[in-house]
């Protein structure tokens, strides 16, 4: 029980007791508007590589994050296998739809194929999921880490299937209404409103009868219980909004890269998901996308980057370790928390910003 | 085992059942129509050994994991990490003085100082904090990795075997009949039986420090209960320590037992890293004997699978968990 109850403090970080708006928090604040202006002109700003490389990337590596800040933020589970599930999903889109590989792609139109890798994915992370809540708190991570790395490893075994450690190249994306949606600008349109439609539906459901529910399981699941809630049935039903969520941001990424290897779902990248989260906050929305933003900058960049300060170029992910490790020891709420704290700072007489986040 | 046979009579039964089929398997001569169904006996005793062997070295592995977690609640997920250093540790020593034994003290010294770093310097900071400790560990085990790679680079290294312990020996186990009557006994590595020998050796000194001595009497309770240990005057402190680089350092020592049976290179950590995990899953998080049994099962199915249905190996391993969590979520051998 302690155990549990350990993690949960250690997630809600220093939002507590704050009363739940009722209304849409971007509505009253003027930097949410002007975020949002920015990414609907982006094109006219940023050109295809920035565009694609790091826009649409961060958009797309922030939904996977998101399904895992859902989790962890409102139902206090850290689930390592998010990118898994999005893994599976972009097989799927691999599988059922067309691709280089003829004798494994079953060659259905991207409409049937979608649909039918979003339910695939969905159900295999409600399965896992029903097996991780019979554990708690870091059990979960271990068992959702493993399921991970069982399916990595699986994806590299199995040819008949998933063709073995080459994957499945030259995925068709999607082409009609006379637009070929990879092409850059509609591409990133498309990344955008899916983005944008998990990031509201998040922000909805954790007001929303089952999130609020799902945030007192989190706080204290034996009260739930005995209030009548299906406590188990609410983790299993958010590991499978969850897993939704993730398989979207699959089939995007394999529209994206135009393949899926086991590289793409290896453990490594099963814990970026998580660094990704964490650095930016498990507490509300955003936080993923941030994080997302500065891994995808650091990754893209940080090569440059060293190489100019004179040291090895190749030392990135030494760069993103210390990263995490500094925002875990100093900030148990990411960068999110660090900036909050920041803006406390210099508003001392003020009462505290942002009413609309209490929702954490 | 009485109490378990009264409570469980149908599965007492089926375990007996499997035990016998299991030692038929091993010690009789196959009928042929046998070995037309699934190959010969000779592969199939190479895959027990092997897996039994492969076994000890995942329970080197994970007691240490496991013994961490019962003591601190720490699940560290940089164990892979203190893994893969001790073996480039011994890696270093053995090829630099060309003793194999050497190379055991230095690793398990040099990981257990890491270990005890780790305890001082990060763990102690956020005691209590599960998921942050946790969190630490998944970074820490980041930047280890990366700064091995930077050290040893990204080649495979194997640590020599002495002499004495190359070649094959001769074991009582018969593996087919020649047609003129002779029997043909099943040779085997001598190394992987010695650190076999060695890793139970272990296990058995752990379980009777564990049960026998003051400290281990110290560090049961401590898995019980800590807080009213540590009011009782121990030096809690002291004993976490201990545990942490005692843990470690068997995980230095796997390392170098891994790179001489199989090789180091980056990767390796991750994949030890998940052999304990799965294992400690299996037989039950802070339970030596249950690390024991889950090592044997996961070894044994690794090695068995990847002989018999190559394609499914890890399957079978994953499918296993998966079965013990939905039976008994808490492990095989957990108490709790």
């Amino acid at each position: 029980m302690s155990l549990a109850h350990d993690a949960r403090v250690a997630i809600r970080a220093a939002t507590v007791a704050q009363r739940p708006m009722r209304t849409w928090p971007e509505v009253n604040n003027p930097a949410a508007w002007i975020v949002a202006a920015i990414l609907l002109i982006m094109p006219l700003i940023a050109n295809g590589f920035f565009l694609i490389e790091i826009f649409a990337t961060t958009l797309i590596l922030g939904i996977m994050a998101l399904s895992l800040m859902f989790l962890a933020g409102y139902g206090g589970m850290v689930s390592l296998m998010q990118l898994t599930i999005a893994g599976f999903s972009a097989y799927m889109v691999a599988v059922f739809g067309i691709s280089g590989n003829a004798n494994i792609s079953l060659g259905w139109p991207w409409w049937l194929a979608v649909p039918m890798a979003l339910a695939l994915a969905t159900a295999f992370g409600t399965l896992g999921g029903a097996l991780a809540v019979r554990t708690e708190g870091i059990y979960t991570i271990m068992i959702t880490l493993a399921i991970g790395a069982a399916f990595y490893y699986f994806t590299n075994q199995n040819w008949a299937i998933f063709n073995g450690h080459t994957g499945i190249n030259t995925v068709a994306t999607p082409h009609f209404w006379g637009v070929n949606w990879r092409a850059d600008i509609p591409f990133y349109y498309v990344v955008l409103a899916v983005a944008a439609l998990c990031y509201f539906a998040v922000e909805y459901l954790s007001r929303a009868p089952f999130g609020l529910a799902l945030q007192g399981v989190r706080d204290n699941p034996r009260r739930m219980a005995t209030l009548g809630f299906n406590v188990n049935a609410h983790r299993i039903a958010a590991y499978a909004f969850a897993s939704f969520v993730a398989a979207l941001a699959g089939v995007l990424q394999v529209w994206n890269y135009r393949q899926i290897s086991p590289g793409s779902v290896s453990v490594g990248a099963c814990i970026d998901v998580l660094i990704i989260a964490v650095v930016g906050g498990i507490t509300r929305p955003i936080g993923p996308f941030i994080g997302a933003l500065i891994f995808v900058l650091l990754r893209t960049f940080a090569l440059d980057f060293l190489v100019r300060l004179g040291l090895d170029g190749n030392r990135f992910r030494l760069l993103i370790g210390l990263g995490f490790l500094a925002i875990v020891f100093w900030s148990s709420d990411g960068v999110i928390g660090l900036w909050q704290r920041w803006r406390q700072s210099q508003r001392p007489t003020a009462k505290r910003p942002g009413g609309g986040r209490g929702h954490g | 085992m009485s109490r378990f046979v009264e409570r469980h009579p149908a599965w007492a039964l089926i375990a007996i059942i499997a035990i016998a089929v299991a030692l038929w398997l091993i010690f009789a001569v196959w009928p042929p129509g046998l070995e037309e169904a699934i190959g010969r006996k000779r592969v199939f005793l190479n895959a027990v050994f092997n897996g039994i062997t492969l076994g000890g070295l995942y329970f080197l592995v994970a007691s240490g994991f496991t013994l961490i977690f019962g003591l601190m609640r720490n699940v560290n997920l940089a164990h892979g990490s203190l893994y893969l250093f001790g073996g480039y540790v011994g890696y270093a020593i053995s090829s630099a003085t060309g003793s194999w034994l050497l190379s055991f003290i230095v690793a398990f010294i040099l990981t257990a100082l890491v270990g005890i770093l780790l305890q001082v310097i990060v763990f102690r900071r956020m005691e209590g904090q599960d998921l942050r400790q946790t969190m630490v560990t998944i970074g820490l085990s980041i930047v280890f990795a990366d700064l091995m790679l930077w050290a040893c680079g990204g080649d495979f290294y194997q640590i020599q075997t002495p002499n004495w312990l190359i070649g094959p020996v001769e074991l009582p186990l018969i593996t087919a009949i020649k047609s003129s009557g002779e029997p043909v006994y099943l040779r085997y590595p001598m190394v992987r039986l010695v650190i076999f020998a060695a890793s139970v050796v272990i296990g058995v000194a752990m379980w009777l420090a564990l049960n026998r001595t003051r400290i281990g009497m110290i560090i049961r309770a401590g898995v019980d209960d800590r807080d009213i240990l540590a009011a009782t005057g121990v030096r809690i402190q002291l004993v976490f320590v201990l545990v942490f680089a005692f843990g470690a350092g068997l995980a230095g020592i796997a390392g170098v037992v891994g790179g001489t049976f199989q090789s180091l290179s980056p990767g390796e950590d991750i994949r030890f890293l998940l052999a304990s995990l799965v294992v400690v899953i299996v037989g039950g998080m802070g339970s030596i004997p249950g690390a024991a049994l889950g090592a044997l099962i996961i070894g044994l199915a690794e090695q068995l699978g990847s002989v018999y249905i190559p394609t499914y190996a890890i399957v079978v391993t994953f499918l296993i968990m998966v079965l013990v969590l939905a039976i008994r979520p808490q492990g095989l051998l957990a108490r709790r």
